[in-house]
């Protein structure tokens, strides 16, 4: 299979599924909270694009619902929320020094290779475009993963889980063209009842620990060391 | 083989061309900056005026320098020019791009580094040492992200002769490649880093932190100086090229008629005074960075390029 | 015909070794002949007063060593025109000698890959041998006796030659440890220093635990054949466990040799202490016997590769070349940079060896000959660069009596010729275009750009990262290798030494670094001839040859397809030739702007003075900084307070040691466990004669037992 014999509209998707990867990458990378927050959103918007898409070249229009709907969760109110949760607590100027910047970087491409040796087998049957795609949806989520691993901020931990959950939903778009408008909407609402949750949970760190740094946690240990 | 000496023409025609336009868009480049900052802008023709006084005056050359210093500004600038033959301009298809490939390209410019590396050392000053050192660590980091990039468009063309891949760009049509756009986001890093433009170096100052190039040559006058300009200069322009025939081929020439080729030249002009009016802006709007920035910088170049390839690999060309 | 030529060059070589003996035995040979001429006066009337007057005492030893050296070279050159005979005809030669054991007489065979190796050895040995006369002039006979240096150099190129005849496995070890001892010797041959003694321990230790673990991978091969000859040992069929084990056996001794990392330790105590020709041979050459010596178990004796192998050794390869050019970068000692640098070009060599491998596995045979190329035409050009680096290094201890580049600079001004060849040196080992080494890299970048045609996901993506890695290589080279030339030649002189120094008045030890030079430019230039003779090995080899494409012409390098890539560097040449002269010539006719001499520009404070130059340290800094985690680096800077409250700077002392993680984190956990192993077996060693009596007892009832 070649890319030049493939129609538009996967040759969008695949650009779409790189594109994605690359944000995840973005995130990995970076030590400012405020611009990991946009790129976030960054990534909640190239979902929509996607989404768009495929309800344009599918001709189905439940899925606008659900671009409509990823577009306000997860490029506005989301961000919207984290953002103001960081300015509240005066955090947006503080750089998280990352260690092994590179290491995690580096991983990250191997993980992403990882990801597409795992599927070979899996989707041997199914299209080639359905590996790409559930490849780079695999790999966005296990660098969802590592994000959380590698950051400290309780935001970034958030900000990893939402990624994830983009993970999850770049390959129902791609692979499922779309999943039940019910399904759809209820994953909306629990993304939206996390986010709601992960704030009230910041609020009780904050109060007990002083900080959302969550190696701080360690403190909670009830062993004396 | 008349048709081969008309090819031959034609591939020092473009190499005269490309030598001659190269101080025209740093002209370019100087005044959109200018207009930018609100500043009054030279004539667009003044790197020219530079380069040619520049040559009326007596060089001094310190006491200390040896041969090597004398004779490396004809080296670096014969092999950038070399570079230049490599690289279509306005046509492709010449027999130059068969005669060394992209990765011979890359070493051109290893061998132009080299020399100027070594004449920054030569006359034993802190500068020159400073700058030398500082210039291989720049360009060998950014080394591997360029030939990263390039290797996804050689893969992807299945030659690393750049006019073949050129033109195999330019036949397939509007392919949307995602491993492109990475590419073009590193090779456009990778360019920012090795021309010395602002976040990497300022070409602008000569303040002791920041100079990277400038430290290099800060012993040069006259033609010597003139020389080194002129390719950097040229540098500049080359990779203007690389990046607009490669990943925006259109308009470029495939027959070599006369008609074509005039089309082909005002289409890359066309192309480089956007992409200058693209980096002036960049120049004005992002900040210089500190030199340990710099590697942070270049590993995302790498890792764009990586990313590339990877995307090549995994997305496009699977079986 | 062709065997006579292989066998003269090592009798020569020996002999040459032997000659040396004959230093102190002048009174002897005086005799000798003053009988020999009473004896038969008539016929040697006219030799009679030659050979007396060869006899003086003031003579005499400055003739025997040039006689010795001479003799060398007749072996160098004898090894040249045997492996030029043998790839240009294309023929496999065998032979028995009936020597060794009475029932495995020693089997010779001499091919195309032997022949090839012969040519690497021929021409690097031809080249020591015009240096070497001048160089020892400055050893002096009574700490260092000519007679060990020249036996054992003879024993040693005599070893390497053999290596290369060998076919079968006793006669390969027996040859490999010549080699082996015989370099331990001239390892040691400044020994009254006692870290030099150390450093020949720690390479004869390693040199026989590779040599064990080959002679186990040669066993692991013989228990599958019938004999040891290689004939039997090709007919042997392994299974895929007992090839691999048989292949990690192989992998680590010659490894060991050709100085992989981690194994590679011994490469950068050894080179520095040896004298300069004798590191240029080692690193130039033995390093290349190793790699002959896994080639010839790989792709000869054990027949089908895995690609599992060769991802082992692409990975393994990366590592040595990344890690040996960023180990090189921080040396300060030249000779020990330039081992490092070796480390890292063996790394290149594996990588690429690695990828013909995967190819080959992957019934891609046109491709694995494309990778096999690459290796070969790079250890042919390693052999050839660093050969001349090493020899280089050697004028410049030879005149400045110093290795540390600190100290050195300036000395492009006072001793030109050395500067130019060590430029071409540089040049080379940065692999920039128009240089050898820009060719072999070349190769390597097109093979590992083929990865298209493979199926398995992961190598398609692990070969472009080895790529990259191969582009990180080659551009830390160039600013390794920009700060050697740099910090040697240029500047202004850091030491008295410097100063005072001035070019070598021994025209041979110009002309064997020359001889090197002019060969990496020509084959930069010319590369077509040597890639047809590598050719001829890849397809007795491995059956398969490289089209290289007609249409162009001879002057175009197109290995694949000229669609798919070309170079033709004797046009490059002529278009830089052209470049140059144009802008030389525009910008001189102006008599007018003849070029002023002045002072330096010091910024107007005035007293510039050596030290505020770039060391190498400071040259390295940014490296230090980026690729910190790469060392472990210890780095001190204590000021000396005074005056009022103890507030003002006197002095400031700077510390910088950078260790290789090797030490702490392989050899030393061994040596403490073999230690410690030695202490609980130490413990059965009660002393009491008694109890080894009691201990022979036992095992012989131990034994009765068994056998009964």
């Amino acid at each position: 299979m070649n890319i030049e014999q493939l129609d538009f509209y996967t040759q969008a998707i695949l650009s779409m599924a790189a594109l994605v990867g690359l944000t995840s990458f973005l995130m990995l990378g970076q030590g400012r909270l405020l611009r990991l927050i946009f790129v976030f959103a960054m990534q909640g918007f190239l979902l929509t694009l996607t989404t768009a898409l495929a309800a344009y070249s599918l001709d189905s229009h439940h899925l606008y619902i659900s671009a409509v709907l990823t577009l306000v969760l997860k490029v506005i109110l989301i961000p919207w929320m984290l953002r103001r949760q960081v300015l509240k607590m005066a955090m947006h100027r503080d750089i998280e020094a990352l260690k092994n910047n590179t290491a995690v970087m580096m991983g990250g491409a191997s993980l992403m290779v990882f990801s597409y040796y795992v599927l070979h087998p899996i989707v041997q049957s199914s299209s080639i475009v359905m590996l790409n795609a559930l490849a780079v949806s695999l790999s966005v989520m296990l660098l969802g993963m590592l994000l959380m691993i590698s950051h400290r901020q309780a935001i970034a931990h958030v900000v990893g889980f939402m990624s994830i959950e983009n993970g999850l939903f770049f390959a129902a778009i791609v692979a499922t063209n779309g999943m039940p408008m019910v399904v759809e909407l209820g994953i909306a609402f629990d993304v939206l009842v996390a986010a709601v949750l992960f704030g009230i949970f910041f609020l009780h760190i904050r109060t007990s620990i002083d900080s959302l740094d969550v190696d701080l946690l360690n403190k909670l240990h009830e062993v004396d060391k | 083989m008349g048709d081969q000496l008309m090819n031959w023409l034609i591939a020092v025609l473009q190499t005269i061309l490309f030598v001659a336009l190269a101080p025209l868009l740093a002209g370019w480049v100087k005044c959109c900056k200018c207009r930018l900052q609100n500043r009054k802008a030279p004539s667009i023709f003044q790197p020219y005026r530079d380069l040619l006084k520049l040559t009326y005056k007596q060089p001094v050359v310190s006491e200390q320098a040896s041969w090597l210093f004398i004779k490396a500004p004809y080296i670096i600038f014969s092999a950038t020019v070399l570079a230049a033959t490599v690289v279509p301009l306005i046509a492709v298809d010449l027999p130059t791009s068969a005669t060394a490939d992209v990765i011979v390209m890359v070493g051109f410019f290893a061998f132009a580094r080299f020399f100027l590396a070594l004449a920054g050392l030569d006359v034993g000053t802190a500068f020159g040492g400073m700058g030398s050192s500082r210039e291989m660590t720049i360009s060998s980091l950014a080394e591997p992200a360029m030939l990263m990039a390039i290797f996804t468009l050689t893969m992807a063309a299945s030659t690393t002769n750049l006019s073949l891949a050129i033109a195999h760009v330019l036949n397939e049509g509007l392919v949307l490649r995602p491993s492109f756009v990475f590419a073009l986001a590193a090779l456009i890093l990778v360019a920012v880093a090795e021309t010395g433009r602002i976040p990497v170096d300022n070409p602008a100052t000569h303040l002791e932190l920041t100079m990277i190039h400038e430290a290099m040559i800060l012993e040069y006058s006259g033609r010597h100086l003139a020389l080194i300009e002129w390719a950097s200069q040229l540098k500049l322009m080359l990779y203007g090229v690389l990046i607009a025939n490669i990943f925006f081929p259109w308009g470029i020439a495939e027959v070599l008629s006369i008609q074509a080729l005039g089309y082909g030249l005002l289409a890359i002009m066309g192309k480089l005074a956007v992409l200058a009016v693209f980096l002036a802006m960049a120049e004005t709007l992002v900040a210089k960075m500190r030199l340990f920035r710099v590697q942070e910088f270049l590993s995302f170049a790498y890792l764009l390029g990586l990313l590339g390839m990877l995307s090549h690999i995994i997305l496009e060309a699977s079986r | 015909m062709i065997l006579v030529l292989a066998y003269s060059a090592v009798l020569l070589s020996f002999f040459s070794g032997l000659l040396g003996l004959l230093m102190h035995q002048r009174r002897h040979i005086r005799l000798f002949s003053r009988y020999w001429f009473k004896r038969f006066p008539s016929d040697n009337e006219r030799c009679q007063p030659v050979i007396t007057a060869c006899l003086e005492e003031k003579r005499f030893p400055v003739l025997l060593r040039q006689a010795v050296f001479v003799l060398l070279g007749l072996s160098g050159v004898f090894a040249v025109l045997a492996g030029l005979s043998v790839l240009i005809s294309k023929e496999v030669v065998t032979d028995q000698l009936s020597l060794g054991l009475p029932w495995l007489p020693w089997h010779v065979r001499f091919d195309c890959l032997s022949g090839f190796f012969f040519l690497i050895v021929g021409i690097a040995v031809s080249a020591v041998s015009l240096y070497g006369p001048g160089y020892v002039n400055s050893y002096k006979e009574s700490q260092h006796p000519f007679a060990v240096l020249s036996l054992f150099t003879g024993l040693f190129v005599a070893g390497m030659l053999l290596v290369l005849l060998a076919d079968d496995a006793f006669f390969f070890m027996i040859a490999w440890e010549l080699m082996s001892v015989a370099s331990y010797f001239l390892v040691a041959f400044q020994h009254e220093n006692s870290a030099n003694r150390r450093a020949a321990f720690l390479y004869l230790l390693m040199a026989e635990v590779g040599a064990l673990a080959i002679i186990l991978g040669f066993g692991v091969l013989a228990g599958f054949a019938d004999g040891f000859t290689f004939d039997a040992l090709r007919e042997a069929k392994l299974s895929t466990t007992w090839a691999s084990i048989a292949f990690m056996l192989a992998l680590l001794g010659f490894g060991m040799k050709a100085g992989i990392v981690p194994v590679h330790v011994w490469l950068p105590e050894a080179h520095p202490v040896a004298p300069s020709h004798i590191s240029a041979l080692m690193s130039g050459v033995m390093l290349k016997v190793a790699l002959y010596g896994l080639i010839r178990f790989c792709y000869d004796l054990l027949g089908d590769v895995h690609w599992q192998w060769g991802v082992v050794l692409l990975i393994l390869g990366t590592i040595s070349a990344l890690g040996g050019i960023l180990y090189a970068m921080m040396q300060t000692n030249l000779k020990r940079l330039l081992a490092y640098s070796s480390v890292e070009n063996i790394g290149i060599i594996f990588m690429v060896l690695g990828l013909s491998m995967i190819f080959m596995a992957n019934s891609q045979p046109q491709l694995a000959a494309l990778g096999f190329l690459a290796a070969l035409f790079h250890a042919f050009n390693h052999a050839l660069f660093k050969n001349l680096l090493f020899l280089g290094a050697g004028i410049i201890q030879h005149q400045t009596h110093e290795l540390n580049i600190d100290m050195m600079g300036g000395l492009i001004k006072k001793m030109p010729k050395t500067s130019v060849l060590f430029l071409i040196g540089c040049m080379s080992i940065s692999s920039l275009p128009l240089f050898n080494g820009f060719v072999s890299e070349w190769l390597a970048f097109q093979t590992a750009l083929q990865v298209d045609v493979l199926d398995n996901g992961v190598l398609r993506s692990l070969i472009p990262v080895a790529a990259a890695a191969l582009a990180l290589t080659a551009a830390l080279a160039a600013a390794c290798f920009v700060k050697v030339f740099g910090l040697i030649f240029l500047g202004q002189p850091r030491s008295h030494h410097c100063d005072k120094a001035h070019e070598v008045r021994d025209k041979g030890m110009l002309a064997g670094p020359a001889l090197l030079a002019g060969l990496c430019f020509l084959f930069g230039i010319f590369p077509g001839p040597v890639i047809s003779l590598i050719n001829g090995v890849s397809g007795q080899l491995l059956g398969q040859t490289l089209p290289n494409d007609a249409t162009l012409g001879w002057l175009w390098l197109a290995p694949v397809s000229a669609d798919q890539a070309s170079y033709a560097p004797p046009l490059v040449l002529i278009g830089a030739l052209i470049a140059g002269c144009i802008s030389f010539w525009y910008l001189r006719r102006n008599p007018a702007t003849a070029i002023r001499r002045a002072e330096t520009w010091d910024c107007g404070f005035g007293g510039l003075t050596p030290k505020m130059q770039y060391s190498s340290s400071a040259f390295t800094m940014p490296f230090r900084r980026i690729f910190a985690k790469v060392w472990i680096i210890d780095e001190r800077i204590d000021k000396d307070m005074h005056g009022a409250m103890n507030q003002d700077v006197a002095a400031v002392h700077y510390q910088l040691q950078i260790q290789d993680h090797s030490w702490p984190r392989l050899y030393e956990p061994i040596a403490r466990g073999v230690n410690n192993t030695a202490k609980l077996v130490g413990r059965i060693q009660t002393g009491n004669i008694r109890v080894y009596l009691g201990y022979s007892f036992a095992t012989l009832l131990l034994l009765l037992w068994v056998i009964s």
